[in-house]
């Protein structure tokens, strides 16, 4: 059977300290004399980038993750959480955050629990789902009684998912960009600080360029061998949902982007016995990552996703089905107004969207990647940790079925291990690994 | 001569076949220790056949212990294939014009597709003992009948009594509720095997059903079972002989052909 060459990464360190410092710079903001805010990775992280390049962020979803990874430390989430009265049956990400503020502990990268929760200074939230306004209104309140007033804006994000503006929807654009206006002069008031454009359009070029930049990373996995699998992806990916405004997330991805080139041209494998390209679907269960490498016994690489590509990624989806990086505008902004209608326009071409909007697009989008990516197979994680991300999923199921594509649907959440059976997943995928013909490689 | 094991959740089953006829069929209450319940009645399979180990060239396990005797003494299975594969080349053989498999376990149950013995697409019952046999073995203690008396009792009724629960620990409560209500066995007996067709057949319909569809595993056996998931699929529905080794049957076939 034929092997690839394979070999670890080499900015693999420089990921791991990023993501570690970003959670240590928000803890220790205020030491600095420094500002913290919240909100999701979702936000317009580059609108506070002009406040001050002192000023730290801990967005929600990742934190979430983050929790749900070391599982001891989510058990007593879940428990805080459902013992001051919220139902398991909520977004699994926003119970571990609320539970991390309310046993006043926050989690480090590697798994160091530091008492005392850093509460943000302000919020600044965007609206994408049916939770993520709510989450952070909890937020809130939770502060309040921790006898912290944090202030909080949210901004409303529902206009929909166009695969490309026309003229006449500038309407939809300019909501947006008014209330990142309004967003603006409330920074000021609530924060005290003279706003700085110079600084707003740095953030705003900033995530252009590193969304663009992962959209490339993503796109040289169509090679065979995959130089890259999932599981190492979300590792990466990750920095986009954390600092996509920051000057260190477009360098990181500059250097990925080079590694990984270099691994394509070379035939470096991420998986050596790759013989099967599977994508997934929405987050996985944090908990169990080791799915992934159980399934390269069977030779079976996940090469990514729509989440993985498109979450951070920012592309040029053509209706006829092909992907495209997203080519970065031919000029930097140069003042607030030319700032926040680029990254309006830029945020709402994010391929995400379309899992909240229009799960028809979403199938093709997925039966796109299939084709593109010379994938064999989707593995759908009905993930009861995140309705946002799951509706329609049954849908999409059917949609790619009847596109002949071969599809392994499995139950789990994403944030609490209540709700995910590893040995039943793992037996189900085993059935259906065999039954696509193939055999287990190694133990 | 090869040899197949299904260790499931209730019961291991072993088929051993020789030049594609069954020769030996033997079955056992699964205990603690799957390798031991499984080597138990390996044996008295070989000693009906009157073969020894050394006899079968190739074994394959399968079902939810199947990799609980892989390469272990006394028994060494070959390989474990999954119990899907196993129950659609198993019920291709007793049945070759089959598309549609049902199977109806103890843990589990499962619906698959098959083409030419092979699998196009399968569905299994996510966590929920609704879905499975083992529902009908807690009902049956709810209702204080032997398990096996549940069918024949069943095609008794003579009124649907509809049971709304979805869940095998609320479905209890409500089996309480009509005895309480003075419901008759023969009328609850119904309830719950409708329920469990109703259960199984929205299943199965995730993955389509084309005939001829055959239903294997233990609950195969239960003659209350068939009509009401015959009325659910608008179908009529093959049980083979034997329904309950069709797995380990098809593991025997897999032995004896492993360059499928």
């Amino acid at each position: 059977m034929k092997e690839y060459p394979t070999e670890p990464l080499k900015c693999w360190e420089q990921a791991k300290n990023l993501r570690k410092n970003y959670y240590e710079d928000y803890l220790r903001a205020h030491e600095k004399g420094g500002l913290r805010w919240a909100g999701g990775a979702w936000s317009f992280s580059g609108i506070p980038a002009g406040l001050g390049e002192d000023v730290y962020c801990i967005t929600g979803e990742p934190y979430g993750a983050t929790v749900a990874f070391f599982k001891d430390f989510a058990a007593k989430c879940h428990d805080a959480t459902e013992a001051a009265g919220f139902p398991r049956t909520l977004c699994a990400y926003m119970r571990n955050y609320w539970g991390s503020i309310l046993l006043d502990k926050y989690i480090l990268t590697d798994g160091t629990v530091v008492d005392g929760y850093p509460a943000p200074d302000f919020i600044w939230q965007d609206h994408i789902c049916c939770s993520h306004g709510k989450w952070y209104q909890l937020v809130k309140w939770l502060e309040k009684k921790r006898s912290k007033e944090v202030p909080m804006y949210c901004v409303d994000v529902s206009v929909g998912y166009p695969s490309d503006f026309s003229p006449e929807e500038d309407y939809k654009v300019d909501y947006i960009v008014g209330q990142l206006n309004d967003g603006i002069e409330w920074l000021e008031k609530v924060t005290g600080r003279k706003y700085n454009d110079a600084l707003l359009c740095d953030a705003v070029w900033n995530e252009i360029k590193a969304t663009s930049l992962w959209a490339e990373i993503c796109a040289l996995n169509q090679a065979v061998p995959a130089p890259l699998d999932e599981k190492t992806m979300y590792s990466l990916y990750v920095m986009g949902t954390l600092m996509k405004h920051r000057p260190e997330c477009v360098a990181f991805y500059e250097t990925l982007r080079d590694e990984v080139k270099d691994r394509v041209k070379r035939g470096i494998a991420a998986v050596s016995t790759e013989r099967f390209r599977v994508i997934t679907d929405t987050q996985p269960p944090w908990g169990f990552l080791k799915i992934f490498r159980e399934m390269e016994k069977y030779g079976v690489v996940s090469v990514g996703s729509l989440y993985t590509y498109g979450l951070i990624g920012m592309w040029q989806y053509q209706l006829e089905g092909t992907w495209t990086p997203k080519p970065v505008p031919p000029k930097k902004p140069q003042t607030r107004e030319e700032a926040l209608q680029a990254i309006v326009r830029w945020t709402l071409h994010k391929p995400e969207w379309a899992h909240f909007y229009q799960p028809e697009l979403k199938t093709k989008m997925m039966d796109s990647i299939v084709k593109q990516w010379k994938v064999n197979a989707v593995l759908l994680h009905y993930n009861r940790g995140c309705e946002g991300l799951s509706v329609h999923i049954a849908e999409n199921r059917l949609g790619l079925i009847s596109a002949g594509i071969p599809v392994f649907p499995f139950e789990g959440n994403m944030g609490d291990e209540r709700d995910f059976d590893l040995a039943g997943t793992m037996s189900r995928l085993t059935a259906f690994f065999e039954s696509v013909g193939l055999k287990k490689l190694k133990e | 001569m090869t040899a197949g094991v299904d260790v499931g959740a209730k019961f291991a089953k072993v088929v051993i076949l020789k030049d594609g006829q069954v020769i030996a069929r033997a079955k056992a209450l699964v205990g603690f220790d799957l390798l031991k319940s499984a080597s138990d009645v390996f044996e008295i399979a070989l000693k009906d056949a009157g073969l020894s180990r050394n006899d079968i060239q190739r074994v394959v396990a399968t079902g939810m212990g199947g990799n609980a005797i892989l390469q272990k003494p006394p028994i060494n299975a070959d390989e474990a294939v999954s119990v899907i594969v196993a129950g659609a080349a198993g019920a291709y053989q007793v049945v070759p014009s089959v598309r549609t498999v049902i199977d109806v376990g103890a843990e589990e149950g499962r619906g698959i597709k098959v083409e030419g013995g092979k699998v196009k697409d399968f569905v299994i019952n996510e966590r929920c003992a609704a879905g499975a046999g083992t529902f009908i073995e807690a009902m049956a203690r709810a209702l204080e009948v032997k398990v096996e008396d549940m069918g024949q009792m069943s095609l008794k009724s003579v009124n649907a009594i509809p049971m709304n629960a979805q869940c095998c620990v609320f479905a209890e409560s409500e089996v309480v509720s009509l005895i309480h209500s003075k419901v008759s066995k023969e009328d609850v007996s119904r309830a719950i095997h409708d329920a469990i067709a109703g259960r199984i057949s929205s299943m199965v319909l995730r993955i389509g059903v084309e005939k001829d569809v055959v239903l294997i595993g233990g609950c195969a056996l239960n003659a209350g079972f068939l009509p009401p998931l015959e009325k659910e699929l608008h179908t009529s529905i093959i049980v083979p002989e034997f329904p309950e080794f069709v797995s380990a049957l098809g593991a025997a076939v897999i032995a004896a052909n492993p360059t499928r």
